[in-house]
């Protein structure tokens, strides 16, 4: 029996745990275990993507057999979404060792549960699980959001919260509309039973499809669902906000695991469910980042809009939906989360290092110490965010546009990603030669940025060229992650082997 | 007996979502609460309507749906959860604001 | 990989440069220069078999083969001359940078950028697989962004990097996009199939898109009108940069990427009208602005404008020798150029200005340095004798050869002829101002005097080969300009003759017009320069800056106005787009109601559900006094577990129960802070925009459940009514789910719950609240804290309580109850305490410590998860027996029960965390008023 698959959801969990029993004991053990905890998610997903390599497996909770029980579903892209997840994690908890975990109460309580909440979210087969899930990784992330007392932060916080929570009410109503119609809320299940509805009845999933898009799209900030990213994100401190930057992707991961599973073409009426909708809504989404991230006067919020701007590329890919897209997909979405948390951490020494009076302004500031390092990394992270050569980015683009075609949806993405990236060019010079080129000669120079809190950086930032040189191998596995989420019959055969699987699905 | 809970359902949600929609965090939060109970009765009744058939094995030949019952009480312990932190962000937020406003500005500012 | 090697080498020369720079400056040049002579001397064997026998060579190896992107390379004569340029005038500009930086500039990360520089330009002559060729080619933007920034304090010099960047970079957006489109139409990226295939492109329908995508990308490069203005404001750079980046390099890649493409998508009116009028009017445009340039680097700027032009006009001319006389005119143009740019650069050295009408006579003072610029000069205004002069006799001919505007293509010859004129002209200008023309007029430094020795050398040797290529460019310049025009073209270049004198021709009558119509010009400048003066010019580069300030206030204003972080919009867009989508689908549903028939209403039910509609109706209507909505509200939570109740699910009803018990003493708590009521502050179309989004959220939602309870299902329920008391040892159905078939779920809830407390801590920990004095009704607050008969009374229940939760919790397994709901009851007799008795005496009694006991829940249900690990099974798989003990007799203990022993101290310690917490706040009314 092998319990790979349920260790990182426990693991994190038995950790939070420890931390909340042991809430005001010593600093320097809960750090340690932090630490620990999380460093170990690295080899766990390792291990789960080479397994995954030899296909799906399924672990069922409580050894009832699905769909009764709760399974765990590994997949590569599952295995995929943990290692992403993971690395980010390393990274924005190394910064936050160096004092912002003290500047609130349960940094590290708090943290260990957003990874349970994030890990249990990629791994559940199960529809109801997965809103457990969010709602672990939801409630951790306000907290997160929140920690450290800061103005802005609660005001962003509480249209986060709210809207969140209004989100995942409709997330229960589609949930019991499955139910209440077919009778079941295991994925694989309600993906067999959803493609043998009577078409007069469909409209009726329909309509709890659209409340699931609805709940998705929040989660990913989809225009017009986008409201709350910019601002939380820019308010929250520096290592929150750099691992904020996979939830986002829980969000496209949902929205690509129910589309690929349940309203894949196999599922009649509901096949290939509201993709014009949701490609307006992608196209918008890169354009609006774009144009944000030219509008910013901090970094921070720069930083912000750059994310949102990869969320619409993300969900660009999910539409498309042919192999290539997928897999220009998901290498875009390794790319964006590491890069855009590389950003959020280096936008917070950069804040800090030019002191509390200019801090993220886009304004000239004091010289800074270490000037020419800090600036490199800049422009290293933001050559890889515009998606320059010789970074990650221009690769996740390329393959991307390659990957639409030459109709007229290739016309919009192709607009879309290149103005966008246009804006986002401008933006990104203008920032750079503000804080690094311009000083007020007035100011005493800046502090010398910590070296930890810049290593945490450089530790996402060398995703860059990493993602570069060694695309061969990796775009290999996403091929493989993109050919499994087009034959969702072999992951229903895995899960339920007692059913066939249906008609169609398979590309 | 269906259409009326299906009212019922309605009632609640239009109440929660007109409280939903106001600028003060009392209210919304109020909303909320209103809101998850539309949600959970929605949730509950999908098992179907049943009277005097609880499904406790052994105390008659027919029993209500079970696992809806489950998901909501899970979801009702969830609720309670989000309600109250809610609750505590509303009186941070009054406390670094200085107003109970969900926008963090003053009526006269308006919104 | 030699190829590839040869283009990254000065990129490894970083490697020696950095180091070297150390022991000094002249180390870190020598340093520099090791990496591109090395380049040249692997580029050797290759040059000697290309030029001898127009060899071609493609080294690649598969990288991405599915995609078609590989690093793959080749070498043929359009790519060796430029390499030769890129690396030979690279060489010399490093050496004399050397000469050029002052001490103060830091020479190591000048030469980086420029060997970085370096690699990205022979990438892109280098490359033959096109999307690496982008690769480079964005480098080249990049890199020259890092060049001309390179003195960051100089405000000019920002501005210029920034414009540069965006201009070249976001023409190289438009290039990808074509390169992409150009791969999909011949289904590779490879160079060897793209130029095999013109006839099939021209003949696609994307054609047209690709091609101006291309040229846009060309164009910006080579800055072509409209996009010529980058190029003046880049002269900020320091003089070597725009000595390297404006003659033989940045500006080229440009009109290289005509010459690489020509076979593929030249031919054809398109191509003729946007590559040809652009090159016209460049050329012409330049020509004119160069003459009114003060600066000595301006009038360069302008003057390279108009030469790319020209060289841009060549390639549009569709004509094979057309094409020749541009390549000709490319090597001309490096060569005379780079030198004028490093002329300039000594002349700025030694005087300390660059303006023309105060730079005078310099004759006097440093001959030689005249000589070798004079030479130069000349060369660009296309005099006998000298490079410029053959590729512009060339270049003539082909403007009278062209029939491409019908009856009106005499316009390209005397156009031809006027930029000519003018070209003389501010070359004679650039002679005559400089080094004669008076005496010099305060200079910053004076007397000025010859630069070092060396420094001049580059300069030396680049004037030598103008000359040499003048006289006899058929020892010099005819193998490599026939090679590389037998590359560009895919095919034997036709015959022509780079002779000296060809008689007289027409040619030689428009160079002999040029000439005198120049002479006569600059007789009649000072006019000229009045009148220029006089009329208010436009400058492309402000006009760029101000839409671009006019782009990003247009950013701010958008933004600004979608995204004002009003939770109201953002709540109301969410409702409006799933309402939206459920309004949608439930139109295309054929009936709402289903197949089963409806169950009649019963009157308690009926009661209930107007009661609680009634109820919900009053908390709305009264959300402003905010006590009585709280009563209302909490009367709707009464009705909803009795609706619980009274469809057959007792435990949910019990759940729902304790739960509104504590959530009212939440909202009581924070109302003791909250102010009392709400102000009447949204308007009235707002309200009633409200209401109706809140009726149609009822309609939809309301409409759903109906058409379900209406409809068969066949749930997996029955699966859990047959295993709960064999496989899970419970009769409670919902409760062996929640503990057993489900436990994760049940695990994962209570984590929220725990998660929540923490959360809750951590946010409320540090606040001070101002404590109101009075109540809702303006009374004060009694002053006894803690009434007495309260007091005893809580004392007695609490014990009756507990009593009861641990009845509730033992028989939850089998009959409605369980550990959540026993924990809320412990939990809520334990704050009635709290509450009577105050904290201190709770606490006193009940040594709790919550974080511990909420952690510790968690724990526990995870550990008995855990436990089955040991028999092999997965995660949470329950095991129970029937054990006798004495007294209690026969009882039944499942792990399961162990499992809800954690979910009870969860419960307990996150509620109880949460309340004490809420409550400390209250206390605040002891505590010294903050804030």
């Amino acid at each position: 029996m092998n319990h790979l698959p349920v260790l990182p959801v426990l693991l994190p969990m038995f950790a939070g745990a420890w931390l909340a029993m042991t809430t005001g004991g010593g600093r320097g053990s809960h750090r340690l275990l932090s630490l620990m905890a999380t460093l170990l998610q690295i080899p766990l997903a390792a291990a789960l993507i080479y397994r995954a390599g030899g296909g799906i497996s399924v672990y069922a909770l409580g050894n009832w057999p699905p769909p009764f029980g709760i399974v765990l579903v590994v997949d590569r892209l599952a295995a995929l979404m943990l290692l992403t997840t993971a690395v980010l994690a390393v990274a924005a908890l190394l910064y936050a060792l160096r004092g912002d975990d003290e500047e609130g109460k349960s940094f590290h309580t708090l943290f260990q549960f957003q990874l349970m909440g994030i890990n249990g979210a990629f791994l559940t087969g199960d529809l109801f699980n997965l809103f457990v899930c969010f709602e672990i990784l939801l409630i951790a992330s306000y907290g997160l959001l929140l920690h450290g007392s800061d103005r802005l932060r609660t005001r962003a916080g509480l249209s986060y919260v709210v809207l969140n929570i209004t989100g995942s009410a409709l997330f229960l109503i589609a949930l019991g509309i499955f139910y209440g119609g077919v009778g079941t809320i295991n994925m694989a299940d309600l993906a067999v039973r959803i493609a043998g509805v009577p078409p007069p009845d469909a409209p009726l999933f329909g309509a709890a499809g659209a409340l699931l898009w609805t709940a998705f799209g929040l989660k990913a900030a989809a225009f017009p669902l986008h409201f709350w990213l910019p601002r939380a994100y820019a308010a929250a401190a520096a290592p929150a906000a750099a691992l904020f930057a996979v939830m986002t992707k829980v969000g496209i991961y949902a929205i690509l695991r129910v589309d690929t599973l349940i309203f894949n073409r196999g599922a009649g009426v509901l096949a290939m469910f509201a993709h014009d909708w949701l490609w307006a809504a992608a196209l918008i989404t890169i354009t609006l980042g774009a144009v944000g991230a030219l509008a910013a006067r901090n970094i921070g919020a720069l930083v912000a809009y750059l994310v949102l701007s990869s969320v619409g590329v993300l969900l660009a890919a999910v539409v498309l939906g042919s192999r290539e897209a997928l897999v220009a997909g998901l290498y875009y979405l390794i790319h964006s989360t590491w890069i855009s948390g590389a950003l959020f951490l280096l936008a917070g020494v950069i804040a800090r290092a030019r002191g509390p009076a200019v801090a993220g302004l886009l304004i000239p500031g004091p010289p800074l110490g270490r000037p020419w390092f800090l600036s490199g990394l800049f422009f290293a992270g933001a050559v890889a965010v515009a998606g320059m050569p010789p970074f990650s980015g221009f690769l996740g683009k390329a393959l991307l546009l390659a990957a639409a075609g030459d109709g007229p949806p290739a016309l919009g993405l192709y607009t879309a990603v290149l103005g966008g990236g246009l804006l986002i060019l401008i933006a990104l010079s203008r920032a750079g030669s503000t804080l690094f080129w311009r000083q007020t000669e007035t100011a005493a120079p800046g502090g010398t940025p910590d070296p930890v809190r810049l290593g945490a950086a450089v530790l996402l930032l060398a995703a860059a060229p990493i993602l570069v040189i060694g695309a061969g191998p990796i775009l290999a596995y996403l091929d493989g992650a993109a050919g499994q989420l087009l034959s969702p019959a072999v992951y229903i055969a895995e899960v339920l082997p007692h059913l066939t699987a249906p008609s169609g699905g398979s590309p | 007996m269906e259409a009326l809970f299906a009212i019922m359902i309605g009632t609640l949600t239009a109440g929660g979502v007109y409280l939903l929609l106001r600028a003060r965090t009392f209210p919304v939060i109020v909303g909320l609460t209103l809101v998850s109970y539309a949600v959970n009765l929605f949730l509950f009744s999908m098992g179907r309507l049943q009277t005097g058939v609880p499904a406790v094995i052994g105390q008659g030949e027919s029993y209500a749906d079970p696992l809806p019952q489950a998901l909501v009480l899970t979801a009702i312990v969830i609720g309670f959860a989000m309600t109250a932190f809610a609750l505590a962000l509303a009186l941070r937020s009054l406390g670094e604001e200085g107003t109970d406003h969900v926008d963090g500005k003053d009526a006269e500012e308006g919104t | 990989m030699t190829l590839a090697l040869i283009a990254l080498l000065p990129l490894l020369g970083v490697l020696l440069t950095l180091p070297a720079c150390r022991h000094g400056r002249k180390a870190g040049t020598a340093g520099a220069m090791a990496a591109p002579l090395a380049a040249l001397a692997l580029l050797a064997p290759y040059g000697i078999d290309v030029l001898m026998n127009g060899a071609t060579f493609i080294q690649s190896r598969p990288w991405l083969p599915a995609l078609g992107i590989d690093p793959s390379f080749r070498i043929d004569g359009l790519g060796l001359v430029f390499a030769l340029l890129i690396l030979g005038i690279g060489i010399l500009i490093i050496f004399y940078s050397y000469y050029y930086l002052s001490q103060k500039d830091s020479l190591g990360r000048f030469l980086s950028f420029l060997l970085l520089f370096m690699t990205s330009m022979l990438g892109v002559a280098l490359a033959e697989n096109l999307l690496a060729l982008f690769f480079f080619w964005e480098l080249t933007s990049l890199s020259s962004f890092l060049l001309i920034g390179y003195w960051t304090d100089d405000g000019e010099a920002r501005r210029g990097a920034r414009m540069a960047l965006t201009v070249t970079g976001g023409g190289g957006l438009a290039l990808l996009a074509g390169i992409l489109l150009l791969g999909r139409i011949t289904g590779s990226y490879e160079l060897t199939t793209i130029l095999a295939s013109g006839e099939s492109i021209r003949g696609h329908h994307l054609y047209p898109l690709v091609l101006t995508l291309i040229l846009t990308g060309a164009f910006t490069k080579s800055a072509q009108f409209p996009f010529h203005f980058w190029l003046p404001r880049a002269m900020a750079a320091p003089t070597p940069v725009s000595a390297y980046l404006h003659s033989a390099t940045m500006v080229k890649a440009g009109v290289f990427l005509l010459a690489r493409l020509y076979p593929a998508l030249s031919g054809g009116e398109l191509w003729f009208y946007l590559v040809g009028t652009t090159g016209l009017a460049t050329l012409v445009m330049g020509a004119y602005a160069a003459l009114f340039r003060h600066d000595l680097k301006g009038l360069l700027a302008y003057s390279t404008l108009s030469h790319l032009g020209l060289i841009t006009l060549l390639f549009g001319l569709n004509s094979p020798l057309a094409v020749v006389a541009a390549l000709f005119h490319i090597i001309n143009h490096a060569t005379f150029k780079a030198s004028l740019f490093m002329a300039a650069g000594i002349i700025d050295h030694e005087t300390g200005t660059r303006d023309m009408r105060r730079i005078n006579g310099l004759w006097g003072f440093m001959p030689h340095t005249a000589t070798l610029a004079m030479t130069a000069a000349a060369a660009m205004a296309g005099a006998p004798l000298l490079n410029g002069f053959l590729s512009k006799e060339m270049f003539f001919a082909e403007t009278l050869e062209q029939r491409l505007l019908g009856p009106g293509s005499w316009v390209i010859p005397v156009a031809a002829t006027v930029a000519g004129a003018f070209a003389v002209a501010y070359s004679i200008r650039f002679i005559h101002d400089v080094f004669f023309n008076g005496e010099p007029v305060n200079l910053p430094i004076y007397p000025p005097h010859e630069p070092p020795r060396y420094m001049k050398l580059p300069v030396e040797i680049l004037a030598t080969v103008c000359i040499l290529v003048g006289l006899l460019p058929n020892l010099t310049v005819a193998l490599p300009l026939a090679a590389a025009a037998a590359a560009t073209l895919g095919a034997a270049p036709p015959p022509y003759s780079l002779a000296l004198w060809h008689g007289f021709n027409p040619p030689l009558l428009m160079s002999f017009l040029a000439m005198a119509g120049g002479v006569l010009i600059y007789a009649r400048r000072r006019p000229l320069y009045a009148w220029y003066e006089g009329k208010r010019t436009i400058d492309a580069g402000s006009l760029y800056e101000g839409a671009l300030r006019l782009l990003i206030r247009g950013a701010r204003g958008f933004t600004s106005l979608l995204d004002n972080g009003s939770l109201s919009r953002s709540l109301f867009w969410l409702l409006v787009v799933a309402l939206t989508g459920v309004g949608a689908w439930l139109l295309r549903l054929p009936s709402l109601s289903g197949a089963i028939p409806v169950n009649p209403v019963d009157i308690p039910t009926l009661i209930g559900a107007v009661i609680l509609m009634a109820a919900t109706a009053a908390t709305v209507r009264w959300h402003r006094r905010r006590l009585v909505s709280l009563i209302m509200l909490s009367v709707v939570g009464l009705m909803v577990a009795l609706a619980f109740a009274r469809f057959s699910a007792p435990d949910l009803a019990l759940t729902q129960l304790a739960v509104e018990m504590v959530t009212i003493i939440l909202f009581v708590l924070a109302l003791f802070f909250l102010p009392r009521t709400t102000p009447a502050e949204s308007s009235l179309p707002r309200r009633i925009r409200d209401t109706a989004l809140a009726v149609l959220a009822g309609v939809l939602i309301g409409a759903p459940a109906y058409a379900i309870l209406t409809r068969p299902y066949e749930g997996i329920s029955g699966f859990y009514l047959e295993n709960s008391v064999a496989g899970g040892g419970g009769a409670n159905v919902v409760n062996v789910i929640l503990v057993d078939f489900r436990g994760f779920d049940t695990l994962g809830e209570i984590t929220v719950l725990a998660i929540a407390a923490v959360a809750i801590y951590a946010l409320i920990t540090g606040l001070r609240l101002p404590v109101p004095q009075t109540d809702a009704l303006k009374r004060p607050w009694a002053e006894d804290a803690y009434p007495l008969l309260l007091r005893n009374l809580s004392r007695i229940i609490l014990p009756l309580a507990m009593l009861v939760s641990v009845f509730i919790f033992f028989r939850g397994h089998n009959l409605p109850g369980g550990g959540f709901i026993a924990g809320l009851i412990t939990a809520a007799a334990l704050i009635l305490q709290y509450m009577a008795a105050g904290e201190a005496w709770t606490f006193k009694r009940w040594r709790l410590n919550h974080h511990l006991l909420t952690g510790a829940g968690v724990t526990i249900a995870g550990l008995t998860g855990l436990a089955s690990w040991f028999f092999g099974h997965p995660f949470l798989t329950s095991a129970f027996g029937h054990f006798h003990l004495p007294l209690l007799g026969e009882i039944e203990a499942a792990s399961a029960m162990l499992f809800d022993l954690g979910v009870f101290g969860t419960v307990v310690g996150a509620t109880l965390l949460v309340l004490a917490t809420l409550g400390r706040l209250s206390t605040g009314r002891a505590a010294p008023k903050e804030q």
